[in-house]
């Protein structure tokens, strides 16, 4: 049987939709309802970091690129599973042992994306700007943030889809969400449940994609859409 | 931390950080090596970019770990698995930039090539790439330390990597091994990395280095004043 054949058995299996579920692993619903959370606040709090960081970076430019590429690129190295398990040991099941893997993992796309956004600005327009009167905090929040908006979700849609992608392997340390199915199912050896599981996480993830896709619509200035497509 | 500990299991972390260069070098080259044809011809031919890029959007937001599991049944707990996974990751990150490296290279130096009387094979091998490489091995950077670093979630199917020490040290709760296995994969990442920026200086030896440029400019205001 193929994954796919495996995946789509398990998740049409009707008790896995009411019942506690498989070996108390909690119904789909309650588990997709809890990946949500595991990874929205984590999102929300790198982006209250990275965001305003990027965002005055960028403002002041100068130096700050180099440093701001090459700590995002070092950055990445940081194995999450690592981290994660180290806190685990220290920490026992605290929440700031899966809180915090989820935000350093979320905090250089969106602080690089920010940045570059940012630095990108076209002179000219800054220029205008500061020309027509504008203080540094209307040039800043009135043109400079609406200019960088492409950029600035496109590193939202990468932490997201990290963060999500991530919160799956925190289930390893006993958390709960979609990774339940996979990290219990592959404890036990049976592949309908972990199958299930992945297919899930990535329908999840997609739907995040779109989501973003949908909200760059609503968000980005009528006048800077036309470039975001041809990005 | 317990220093002891690392003399003592030298062997076994050999091996695993062995395994871990397999599994995180590997895929990067193959995703560059998909990645060159497939960006000359989104570059040759925009109307293909869009749709490549729609797919590469969707694969990379596909969890590792899911991936992983969906290989299983045709691949099974084995290396082959993990680095498949990994390759499509590094083609998500590597495709763009072959497709900016080559659309950023200056029409004037295109039209220059063409006018000398190369070929489009000739002008692509010995004028657009070289012109791109600073691009796409930004690409690969990313790419060599994402996987680097992803490898070790191949432990969670058995694949053998420095996950290992992750979880091992979890279960034991022995904290050593963990910064035992994340400094390892930190440095083999940022060793990776280095070992590009060389590569990108030795292919690209008409670029300005940065001492070269602020002597240039010392030099200058020297004689400026």
């Amino acid at each position: 049987m193929s994954f796919f054949s495996w995946a789509w058995d398990w998740v049409t299996t009707d008790a896995y939709w009411h019942k506690p579920g498989w070996q108390g692993s909690g119904s789909i619903p309650q588990q997709l309802v809890a990946h949500l959370g595991y990874s929205a606040l984590p999102l929300l709090i790198a982006a209250l970091i990275a965001v305003p960081a990027g965002v005055w970076i960028g403002h002041r430019g100068g130096k700050g690129a180099v440093v701001v590429i090459n700590i995002g690129n070092a950055w990445r190295a940081i194995p999450t599973l690592g981290l994660l398990t180290l806190l685990a040991v220290f920490l026992g099941f605290s929440p700031l042992t899966w809180l915090l893997p989820l935000v350093v993992l979320a905090i250089p796309p969106i602080l690089v994306n920010t940045y570059e956004g940012v630095a990108a600005v076209d002179p000219g327009v800054k220029d205008a700007a500061a020309g027509m009167g504008m203080t540094p905090w209307e040039q800043v929040t009135r043109v400079e943030v609406p200019n960088a908006l492409p950029l600035i979700l496109v590193g939202l849609r990468t932490a997201a889809i990290f963060v999500v992608a991530t919160a799956t392997i925190a289930a390893y340390i006993g958390l709960g969400g979609l990774g339940r199915f996979i990290i219990d199912g592959l404890a036990s050896d049976e592949y309908g449940p972990v199958a299930g599981g992945a297919l899930l996480v990535v329908i999840l993830a997609v739907l995040v994609l779109a989501l973003f896709a949908g909200l760059s619509r609503l968000v980005i200035p009528a006048g800077l859409r036309k470039q975001a497509k041809t990005e | 931390m317990m220093w002891s500990w690392i003399p003592g299991n030298w062997s076994l972390i050999w091996q695993l950080t062995w395994e871990n260069t397999k599994l995180g070098v590997l895929p990067a080259l193959y995703g560059l090596v998909i990645s060159l044809p497939l960006g000359v011809l989104a570059a040759r031919w925009r109307w293909v970019y869009p749709p490549v890029l729609t797919v590469v959007n969707v694969l990379y937001a596909v969890p590792s770990l899911a991936l992983f599991i969906a290989l299983i049944p045709a691949f099974g707990l084995t290396d082959t698995t993990v680095i498949i996974a990994l390759t499509v990751f590094s083609l998500c990150v590597i495709l763009p930039n072959v497709v900016a490296g080559l659309r950023g290279v200056p029409a004037a130096v295109t039209q220059a090539a063409t006018a000398m009387g190369y070929g489009p094979l000739r002008r692509l091998v010995t004028v657009e790439l070289p012109l791109a490489v600073p691009v796409i091995l930004a690409g690969l950077r990313v790419g060599v330390v994402a996987s680097i670093s992803l490898a070790s979630v191949g432990q969670l199917i058995g694949v053998s990597s420095l996950g290992y020490l992750f979880i091992d040290g979890l279960q034991r709760s022995f904290p050593t091994e963990i910064y035992v296995g994340l400094f390892l994969v930190i440095v083999l990442a940022l060793v990776c990395d280095l070992i590009l920026v060389a590569v990108k200086r030795a292919l690209t030896p008409w670029a300005p280095r940065p001492e070269r440029r602020q002597r240039l400019r010392r030099r200058q205001l020297a004689e400026a004043s």
